[in-house]
């Protein structure tokens, strides 16, 4: 199986672990996977994207332009930055809060319907997702990465089921951080869209 | 025998593990964090690890296990080995006994570095092996091959992976076997010791050794030529793997070099593969290192083969390849039709340039210095670690950045010719210790009109959290007694120290206005710990009576304020609670979340 996940999102979201949550699981199933992350200095409130391959003994690590099978946006403009990687067949949930930068927050922030506009026209599916609202529900705004896995999963777009992820979170997450990101699991899971 | 999805760096710690390790040093710096960091992890407790206090240290304190046959790593980013370079130089002459293999993590793009230095052509310059990996498994493997070379040559050899190799994930076969290293102990031998008439003799011994292990590298199971046709292509590093993919994508019929050892060059592989052809193309990163030394082949052995790469203006010599430029590359030499691009026009995307954390103790620190010098002329010479990003709007407050350790020495420079302006460094604390103290003794030693601004949140934050003599605790799990900052200052006899929290800012301002007013070298420590490291102390709201005036916003552009239908809003999730906001806001509108 060859798939091509791409994760976009804003330093601190944990577009990171998401995207090793989502190697981890395919490896343990038995497949040749790859990533590619952002560590460093842009980690600091900068764009963060990771690349995730999986059947991909002989590719790079990189994923090329249009050849995205899924790219999980976990913040609205930085999914719109995502774009260009998404193949015309490819499926995009895309989280829909905002994060401000400092150099638009004098101004109030970016127009999100302009953005959520362009990802309708731009995708031949895109599943928006209230991240916000989940993560308050779940009661921590720390999990937003593992929410948008759920929600993923239940669209039947990433190649393992949620009790093959929750396995993963159990053997390779910190104890006290299991539950909560199960139950963040199960959030994203039972999410119902209401966007088109 | 298992798979673990392992980041490159990952990889290369394990497999330095397994190659039977002794002593591991370093200094930290993307990309080259996570090797020493994973020794220490996985280390049972009979392998040395230590972040030392700048590359040259670590170098000779490795060299120095290596004397007495211990097999050593030294890690570093690819600026470091400039801090490195002088042991490093005279060591490739003096020889190692115990494997050495130094680490050097290049950075094209540069995605967080200063600049795009390729280790290649520093290992060519110092005569030294160097290994240059394709991806993180290979890495895994290669690593035991560097240290077997090392220590049969008895000469230094870089491992140089880059960026997209250290940061990236790959499911690798994690052996079970580890070698076991036995040290011989150190033997008392003039060899140890560099002289002019020894160095003559070994600089002619590197030479007669370089030819044999270019030699040996002509066998060496990752230099691969696949492929058959009159075109061909040379790729190294991660450059490689996207060349591969391309090539496997579109079905092309183009031979292909993939080069793992840069130098000392196997000439009689890459001779083999010239063998029939008319034109080659040359894809590496950064310098065109290859590029140059096929040049040259052809140029001895008469070849009469077109070269293209960087030279030709087939590729750029600066920034990181991509799939794309590399794809690009490849279609113009195969006189392929290029595959168009139609990318629809987005629209504005937010610009997201790197920023101090909200709660960042050097956002008040860079706010008080501002705060304080508002009406006088200065200069604020910054440094390298995450304040750096001081230089950012609205805070505005660092005008050089060069190197570490360079902010305090410029200033000094500055002062003897911009004369009625301020001069004032900022320093972190881990760059303190790094190179910051020398500069500091000059400072005071030439009776330097100075202020220096040491910024301790008691880590090396910008690279995640390492130790360094300031915190007390080591990469072996023991604690130490910390090495106090104020006292290294009165023992270089600085007779202006002050010690404050920059959270307390009417206090803060006040101490830099005295430090500036003193004559000669002054110094302001602010300490407040790196907010990664403490507990979130509470969370900040906008009070009703807040009158939109922005100010909180212009003036110290913390992430998690913005503007929210005419009033300030601060992000609950982001808002530490360092309370600077509060003491800015004229009107008393941030008040403290219930």
């Amino acid at each position: 199986m060859e798939k091509n996940c791409l994760l976009a999102g804003v330093g601190g979201q944990g577009t990171v672990l998401a995207s090793k949550l989502i190697a981890q699981t395919t490896l343990n199933q038995g497949e040749f996977v790859r990533t590619s992350e952002t560590i460093g200095m842009a980690q600091r409130g900068g764009c963060v994207v990771s690349h995730v391959r999986i059947g991909s003994k002989e590719m790079s690590s990189a994923i090329p332009k249009q050849k995205a099978d899924i790219i999980i946006g976990f913040e609205l403009a930085e999914t719109v930055r995502a774009m260009p990687f998404l193949k015309k067949e490819g499926v995009v949930v895309a989280n829909t809060s905002v994060i401000t930068p400092i150099t638009a927050a004098l101004t109030g922030g970016y127009d999100s319907e302009m953005m959520k506009n362009y990802l309708r026209e731009e995708a031949m599916k895109v599943v928006f997702v209230d991240g916000k609202t989940l993560c308050d529900k779940v009661g921590s705004s720390k999990v937003l990465n593992v929410v948008m896995l759920g929600v993923c999963i239940k669209e039947g777009i990433l190649p393992f089921t949620k009790e093959e992820l929750i396995q993963t979170i159990t053997t390779y997450l910190p104890e006290k951080f299991q539950k909560i990101n199960i139950k963040a699991l199960e959030a994203g899971y039972n999410y119902k869209n209401n966007e088109g | 025998m298992s798979m673990q999805l392992l980041l490159g760096n990952e990889a290369i710690g394990l497999g330095a593990i397994r190659a039977g390790v002794n002593v591991v040093t370093g200094y930290p710096g993307t990309p080259s964090t996570e090797v020493l960091e994973t020794i220490a992890k996985h280390n049972t407790g009979d392998i040395y690890v230590e972040w030392s206090v700048n590359e040259k240290v670590a170098l000779e304190v490795a060299a120095g296990a290596s004397y007495a046959g211990a097999r050593v790593l030294v890690t570093m980013k690819q600026v470091g080995l400039n801090v490195a370079s002088d042991p490093l130089m005279s060591l490739a002459y003096i020889g190692v006994k115990g494997g050495m293999v130094v680490l050097v993590a290049d950075d094209p793009g540069p995605i967080s570095s200063q600049t795009e230095q390729d280790t290649r052509l520093f290992a060519k310059y110092a005569h030294l092996p160097v290994f240059d990996p394709t991806t993180p498994e290979e890495a895994y493997l290669m690593i035991e091959d560097a240290f077997l070379l090392s220590e049969k040559y008895q000469t230094p050899v870089i491992f140089r992976p880059t960026t997209r190799i250290c940061h990236a994930c790959a499911s690798v076969e994690i052996k079970d076997n580890t070698d076991k290293h036995l040290i011989e102990g150190f033997v008392k031998d003039p060899k140890w010791t560099i002289f002019p008439r020894l160095s003559y003799q070994n600089h002619i011994k590197i030479l007669e050794n370089e030819k044999s292990i270019a030699n040996s590298f002509n066998t060496y199971p990752y230099n691969v030529i696949t492929g058959n046709g009159t075109k061909g292509i040379i790729a190294s590093g991660v450059a490689y793997t996207y060349a591969k993919e391309v090539i496997k994508e579109a079905g092309l019929e183009v031979k292909l070099f993939k080069l793992t050892t840069p130098h000392p060059f196997p000439e009689a592989l890459a001779l083999k593969f010239l063998q029939g052809l008319e034109e080659v193309l040359i894809i590496e990163e950064l310098e065109p290192v290859l590029e140059h030394t096929i040049i040259q082949l052809c140029g001895v052995h008469h070849l009469n083969i077109k070269i293209r790469g960087k030279d030709s203006n087939d590729l750029p010599h600066a920034g990181e390849y991509t799939y794309e430029s590399v794809q690009k590359a490849i279609d113009v030499f195969l006189e392929r039709e290029q595959a168009l691009a139609s990318e629809k026009v987005m629209p504005v995307l937010p610009i997201r340039p790197p920023v101090l954390c909200a709660g960042c103790p050097h956002r008040a620190s860079f706010y008080s210095v501002k705060k304080a010098m508002q009406n006088q002329k200065a200069i604020f010479t910054g440094d390298i670690g995450c304040y750096t990003l001081g230089n950012a709007k609205p805070l505005d407050m660092v005008d050089t950045c060069l190197c570490m350790g360079a902010g305090v020495t410029i200033a000094q420079g500055l002062s003897r010719v911009e004369k009625g302006t301020k001069q004032i460094a900022f320093i972190g604390d881990s760059t303190f210790f790094h190179t910051g103290i020398p500069g500091i003794i000059n400072a005071v030693y030439n009776e330097t009109d100075l202020t220096i601004i040491i910024l301790d949140n008691s880590t090396t934050a910008m690279t995640g959290h390492q130790p360094h003599p300031g915190t007390g605790h080591t990469m072996m799990g023991s604690i130490s007694q910390k090495i106090s900052i104020e006292k290294v200052l009165q023992g270089i006899q600085v007779n202006f120290i002050k010690k404050v929290n920059p959270l307390d800012l009417q206090k803060a301002i006040e101490s830099v206005t005295e430090a500036t007013n003193y004559k000669g070298v002054s110094v302001v420590i602010f300490e407040a710990p790196c907010i990664a490291l403490a507990k979130k102390i509470e969370t900040m709201i906008i009070k009703e009576c807040c009158t939109g005036c922005k100010r909180c916003i212009k003036e110290i552009g913390c992430p998690a304020l913005s503007m929210q239908e005419g009033k300030a809003v601060i992000d609950k999730d982001l808002c530490y609670g360092c309370k600077l906001c509060t003491q800015i806001c004229k009107c008393d509108a941030i008040g403290v979340r219930a």
